[in-house]
């Protein structure tokens, strides 16, 4: 363990590496029209997902507690900075009547990016508290209360849209600007993970009790987890919010938030490695789906309608829930992301 | 003071529709110990069973014309409500809940959201359902009653009067049946029960089914007092239920029933208030029944109860 894992170490140096070798391989893909846009936004949606599934993995999966509101998390990242961005300082990717990148623009996004997810983390540093007194499934009922408050209350802000939804928000997400966000995101989670702090957290998944004793000091860590995991759920929320160029309050229901669960449970809790695979595998399945069900309708001469495609997602969680909870990764991780000197350890967990 | 009254009998209405599904939550709670998120589902199909049952009854024996016997008919759509609501409860008890008994219990609470979506998106994604909002028919033919200023329609009564009716017959099933005497048992200790000959799994499917049936009829009693219904429709009531079975006790079947009333007439009031705290209350509710008194009003202290 020790400090080590912080500084660049070989690994880390390969694995970014390797992410920048995808990135390029897909613009090169896009460049030559073997990608096409549709397939570019659907790998942009995939990379905001990624960061969704490790931020809650964070809280769920390493941690052990229980939060089903997540993307309430992300309303307030997306309602933030969008109203900075859309609303305040009214800024657009271009210069006015030009093809010009408009360099303070996208300084004022990143910066109300962060201040999203600062927003986000403060939120979620308040609904860490009750995590102390309750665990399971009334903490479930608390995150789930909140996510659905998190939504009325946007629903009734006039300023931001209300029912209507913040409309017109400028298209600051690019598929770099996402992937170098999530790429920082799933770094800064994996080196929190394998430092001290990070056996804090999964002390306490794995016997809360036995690691009070052992002098861990469960609460500061506990709403460490929730603030950090809603931090990156902001800055998720932001990056969605530009890049469909709207935020609405239903886009952050009670679904998603289940939506991004079914992600860290299928991916395995706590395996950020499994989170990122099963993130895209589940983004992919859901617009193949989105195609491919009225085309079987087609073929059957019946109207299949868009619901089936939850149908299909909410038997996915059942039978992974019912057959095996650990179904892509378990809680291995790729090399890439243990530290070299973890392995002489055997699994992280 | 008209209003006050009048706000008041609304509640007591939601409260008693409340009380219904808050029954099944807690008793379900108190034996295997699972927040059953699919139960506000049960109320749902409670719904479409009577109304789907209702138009067939109508088609056979001309439901609707003058002279046909509203009371018979009535029985009879609300047996069909509960027998839909129990069949369900039971059948996501058998094929989603029993194999997970023995795993941790956050895979039953995480299978149980998966179950819940399941027969909402299920249901919408039928053709003969869909998603939209339906009508709900009057089945009892709707009278307003004048007392003093305030009015009161029919449906107050039959609402209280049904769920009372239940409530009773529930509380007399419980306490002296031997069925009850089981349940009871069961929800003390597991183990000692079944060592007393007591088949748990029996006991357990008795349980969902008399929980699902009761959801059934807050199902008819909703689409006869709100009248229309959707198939997501459970989701809302059957949070707030559960919430109003915390607020009571989880676990304790009087509890529920008094968290219920108290639920139902405080929304009603905020509704009349703001219809945002209206819709927020439940969960402040919630969130100051955890902070000061996690085992609920009438609920006993544990030493590890959350």
């Amino acid at each position: 363990m020790g400090k080590k894992i912080f500084f660049i170490s070989r690994r880390m140096l390969l694995f970014v590496a390797g992410a920048l070798g995808m990135l390029l391989l897909v613009l090169f893909f896009n460049a030559t029209g073997i990608f096409t846009d549709y397939i570019v936004q659907i790998i942009n949606i995939s990379l905001i997902n990624v960061i969704l599934a490790v931020s809650l993995n964070l809280i769920n999966g390493f941690t052990g507690q229980f939060s089903i509101g997540h993307m309430g998390f992300a309303a307030v990242g997306a309602y933030t900075s969008a109203t900075v961005t859309t609303l305040i300082a009214k800024v657009t990717p271009r210069l006015p009547y030009t093809e010009f990148i408009n360099i303070n623009g996208y300084i004022v996004f990143i910066l109300a990016l962060l201040l999203g997810g600062i927003v986000a983390a403060g939120i979620g540093f308040l609904i860490g508290f009750p995590s102390l007194r309750l665990k399971g499934d009334y903490l479930a009922i608390i995150t789930l209360g909140f996510g659905e408050i998190i939504r009325t209350i946007f629903n009734n802000i006039d300023y931001v849209g209300g029912p209507r939804g913040l409309l017109g928000i400028p298209k600051f997400s690019n598929l770099i600007m996402i992937f170098v966000i999530t790429l920082l995101s799933v770094i800064a989670i994996r080196n929190l993970v394998f430092s001290t702090h990070g056996r804090a957290l999964l002390s306490i998944r794995e016997n809360e009790l036995a690691s009070e004793l052992v002098g861990v000091n469960t609460v500061r860590y506990k709403i460490t987890a929730f603030t950090i995991g809603a931090f990156f759920a902001g800055i998720a929320g932001g990056l969605q919010a530009h890049l469909l160029q709207i935020a609405h309050p239903t886009q952050y229901g009670f679904l998603y938030s289940i939506l991004v669960l079914i992600m860290v449970y299928a991916g395995g809790m706590g395996s950020i490695t499994g989170s990122i695979i099963a993130a895209f595998a589940l983004t992919f399945l859901s617009e193949g789906l989105r195609t491919a069900l009225p085309g079987l309708g087609d073929l059957m001469h019946v109207k299949i309608g868009d619901e089936w495609r939850m149908v299909v997602y909410s038997l996915l969680l059942i039978i992974i829930m019912l057959f095996r909870t650990e179904v892509l990764m378990g809680m291995r991780e790729m090399k890439l992301l243990v530290p070299e000197e973890e392995e002489h350890h055997g699994q992280h967990a | 003071m008209s209003t006050f009254f009048q706000q008041l009998l609304n509640g007591i209405q939601l409260g008693s529709i409340y009380a219904l599904i808050a029954l099944g939550y807690t008793m379900v709670y108190g034996i295997v110990r699972l927040i059953n998120f699919a139960h506000g589902d049960f109320f749902m199909i409670g719904a479409y069973a009577a109304y789907g049952l209702y138009y067939a009854l109508g088609r056979l024996f001309g439901a609707g014309n003058p002279g046909a016997n509203y009371l018979v008919l009535f029985l009879l759509v609300l047996g069909g409500a509960m027998l839909a609501g129990g069949f369900a409860a039971v059948t996501a008890n058998r094929v989603a809940y029993k194999p997970l008994r023995d795993k941790p219990r956050l895979s039953s609470l995480i299978t149980a959201i998966g179950v819940s979506m399941f027969i909402e998106y299920f249901f919408s994604a039928l053709p003969a359902i869909g998603p939209s909002f339906r009508g709900f028919p009057e089945v009892f033919p709707k009278t307003i009653i004048k007392i003093g200023t305030a009015s009161v329609s029919n449906y107050v009564i039959i609402d209280v009067a049904v769920a009372a009716t239940l409530m009773v017959v529930l509380t007399l099933l419980v306490k002296f049946s031997k069925v009850g005497k089981a349940m009871r048992a069961v929800s003390q200790d597991k183990e000692a029960a079944k060592l007393m000959g007591i088949n748990i799994e029996t006991i357990i499917g008795v349980t969902f089914l008399i929980g699902g049936a009761f959801a059934g009829v807050a199902g008819l009693l909703s689409g006869l007092t709100y009248p229309r219904i959707f198939p997501y429709m459970g989701i809302l009531p059957g949070l707030k239920a559960f919430i109003a079975a915390v607020l009571g006790g989880i676990g304790n079947i009087p509890g529920a029933m008094l968290g219920s009333y108290i639920m139902g007439i405080a929304e009603t009031y905020a509704n009349a208030a703001n219809s945002l705290i209206g819709e927020g209350i439940a969960f402040a509710i919630l969130i100051v029944v955890l902070l000061i008194r996690p085992q609920g009003i009438l609920g006993e202290k544990t030493a590890d109860k959350i």
